[in-house]
């Protein structure tokens, strides 16, 4: 399975009611790449999101998908493209994992159809490259919180989407456990070249693990590029309104971010550390 | 090795869910068949499996073919029908107080049909009618009043117990000022009876069972979806809203028909989702299961209330007596968080 669906949005305004979130936005999902999304609390990240994955229609402007508008195209066939882990799903009471994750497989389905030797293929599949065949017949509910995230993903993955968005896939998860996330998904993109847009709030794991960044403030783009490009101390000062530093991480090349804040910063002088 | 994991553990999921649908079957068969032997009259299997089979026998023709018959598959009907409708609400608000006779649903029908014969001195098909319109209007009523951005579970759930209780006084109000002579009418629009069902309304009655129950069985994996949240479904190629529209027509349409022809069996609707998916296990659509546990509570309870005490009670008067701890149970631990079937 190789990606060559290409996504961009042209003018995009989104707005609940009379309050517009999002306004004259164009931006481009590189195809085959990582995208993560940046940006303050509310200013219209996950509205983005769901937009770009036709939960919402805009107000003015298109979300096109190969060319097409995306709101024009059938429900269906948009989720055999196109996949999203909301910020918080709901896990029905009681489910066990392996027919949580087997929901993924709806838009693949007839109406009546049975279950199919390739919807246990992809189910497998998704538990195997999330790591939770062993959870298989555990209930959900009885998951931890790192547990149940990969779970999500995993019926994410059975949905067995060329394009995959995520809204904030590591919040709740330990550090080795947001590790482990953002590494499955780079897995997923190297192998089978996976488009891949998620919302992550650590602006340093952004912009290691992607290879697009797009930093988002009050709605409008503010800066996308190659993460040196975007993460800078005047991206972060603009979009966050935090002084910080600026760095290069030393494992990964990619720049990364120390806050500065009132208190703590040793006087008039704050050594980087190359 | 992990394929054979992963299907034994669904074998196994699915052998209990298989289990408890073939333990209900015979259970519903046998006290349908039950029903029909006793009465004033008993009649041995025999007989009764004759009358059913189109022979004549003599007595029991008439006594199990047009008293019995009718009465034991209207029970099943409503049984049914109360069921699904239920267990279509809670699953997909996710909450088993959600059910159509606590968010006021059937007392939409039940306020309209007493006020249709107390007030208009209507009867027949007309009360019929009038409740099945006031049972769509209430649930209309509640969805718009509940509507902000799409409905919001406990929002609709507290409005349409808020409606339920003004529908409520305005049944007592009604019932104080009635006339003496309407008040065994108008009684059957509180509680729940099977007493003098005919064929017209087991007609009637499948028919709509048949329609809309075809209709929510078409939608049962898209209503199972909704519970993931309304972005995850759409997100798995579900139309959310329509999918909601359809099925809460189906649900209300069976509630509505099913209160038409028997009046509002307490609880049936709110009871029967739950006891299924304590029964099934949480795997696959709970629609067939409480369908049939439906049936064997109305049923069941029709034959108690005939036959266990010294006088003859009404079904609805013996659900309500079920029901009412049950509902206490869950406005209890209701403050827990997230409670779903
Ligand atoms: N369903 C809704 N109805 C009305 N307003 C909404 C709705 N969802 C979000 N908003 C508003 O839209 C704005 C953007 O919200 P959005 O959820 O997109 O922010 P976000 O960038 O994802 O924030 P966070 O980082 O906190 O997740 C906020 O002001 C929010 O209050
Ligand atoms: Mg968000």
């Amino acid at each position: 399975m190789t990606a060559t669906h290409t996504l961009h949005t042209e003018r995009l305004s989104l707005a609940y009611g009379e309050r517009t979130v999002v306004d004259n936005l164009d931006l481009t999902i590189p195809t085959g790449q990582i995208t993560t999304i940046v940006g303050a609390n509310a200013c219209g990240k996950s509205t983005l999101l769901r937009a770009m994955s036709r939960l919402m229609a805009p107000t003015s402007g298109h979300v096109v998908l190969d060319g097409k508008e995306l709101h024009r195209l059938p429900t269906k066939d948009v989720a055999r493209t196109l996949g999203l882990l909301p910020q918080s799903p709901i896990a029905p009471e009681g489910i066990a994992v392996a027919d949580l994750v087997g929901r993924g497989r709806h838009p693949h389905q007839k109406v009546f159809a049975r279950w199919s030797a390739e919807d246990e293929a992809a189910v497998l599949a998704a538990l195997d490259a999330t790591d939770t065949v062993a959870l298989a017949d555990r209930a959900v509910d009885e998951l931890s919180g790192g547990q149940r995230q990969r779970v999500w993903i995993a019926m994410a993955l059975a949905q067995q989407t060329d394009l995959l968005f995520l809204d904030e896939p590591t919040t709740f998860l330990d550090v080795s456990h947001q590790i482990e996330v953002l590494d499955l998904l780079t897995d997923l993109n190297r192998q089978r070249g996976t488009t891949i847009v998620m919302v992550l709030h650590d602006l340093n794991l952004a912009a290691r693990y992607a290879d697009h960044l797009i930093a988002v403030a009050e709605g409008r783009l503010h800066a996308a590029g190659h993460p040196a490009d975007v993460l800078t101390e005047a991206t972060v000062r603009e979009v966050f309104g935090l002084e910080s530093q600026v760095m290069i991480d030393p494992t990964s090349g990619k720049p990364m971010m120390l806050p500065i804040g009132r208190h703590h910063a040793r006087a008039n002088d704050v050594t980087p550390i190359s | 090795m992990s394929v054979d994991v992963l299907a034994a553990g669904r074998t196994r999921r699915a052998v209990r869910r298989r289990g408890a649908l073939a333990t209900l079957v015979v259970l519903v068969v046998a006290t349908f068949v039950v029903t029909l032997m006793v009465g004033q009259t008993f009649y041995p299997p025999g007989d009764v499996l004759r009358v059913i089979a189109g022979q004549t026998v003599p007595g029991a023709s008439f006594t199990v073919g047009e008293l019995r018959l009718p009465r034991a598959v209207l029970g099943v009907l409503a049984g049914v029908a109360f069921a699904l409708g239920g267990v279509t609400f809670q699953t997909m608000l996710r909450n088993p107080l959600a059910s159509p006779d606590i968010i006021g649903i059937t007392h939409g029908a039940s306020a309209a049909a007493v006020f249709a014969i107390t007030v208009l001195a209507v009867s027949g098909a007309v009360i019929s009618l009038v409740a099945v319109v006031a049972a769509l209007a209430t649930a209309m009523l509640i969805y718009v009043l509940s509507f902000k951005d799409g409905v919001v579970g406990t929002r609709l759930i507290l409005i349409g117990i808020g409606i339920a209780a003004m529908l409520q006084s305005v049944v007592s109000y009604l019932l104080v000022r009635a006339a003496t002579w309407d008040l065994p009418a108008a009684m059957r629009w509180i509680t729940g009876s099977l007493n003098g069902a005919t064929w017209s309304e087991v007609v009637t009655l499948s028919v709509a069972v048949a329609a809309f129950g075809a209709l929510l069985l078409s939608h049962s994996r898209r209503l199972d979806l909704l519970q993931l949240g309304d972005d995850a479904a759409s997100a798995l190629g579900v139309r959310v809203e329509r999918t909601r529209v359809t099925v809460i027509i189906a649900a209300v349409g069976l509630i509505a028909f099913a209160t038409a022809a028997t009046g509002p069996i307490a609880f049936v609707a709110f009871l029967s989702g739950p006891i299924a998916a304590r029964l099934v296990g949480p795997t696959g659509s709970l629609l067939v299961p409480a369908a049939l546990v439906g049936a064997l509570l109305v049923l069941v309870a029709d034959l108690a209330g005939q036959f266990a005490f010294g006088s003859r009670y009404p079904v609805g008067v013996v659900t309500g007596v079920l029901g009412a701890p049950y509902l206490v149970y869950l406005l209890i631990r209701t403050n827990r968080a997230g409670g779903s079937l």
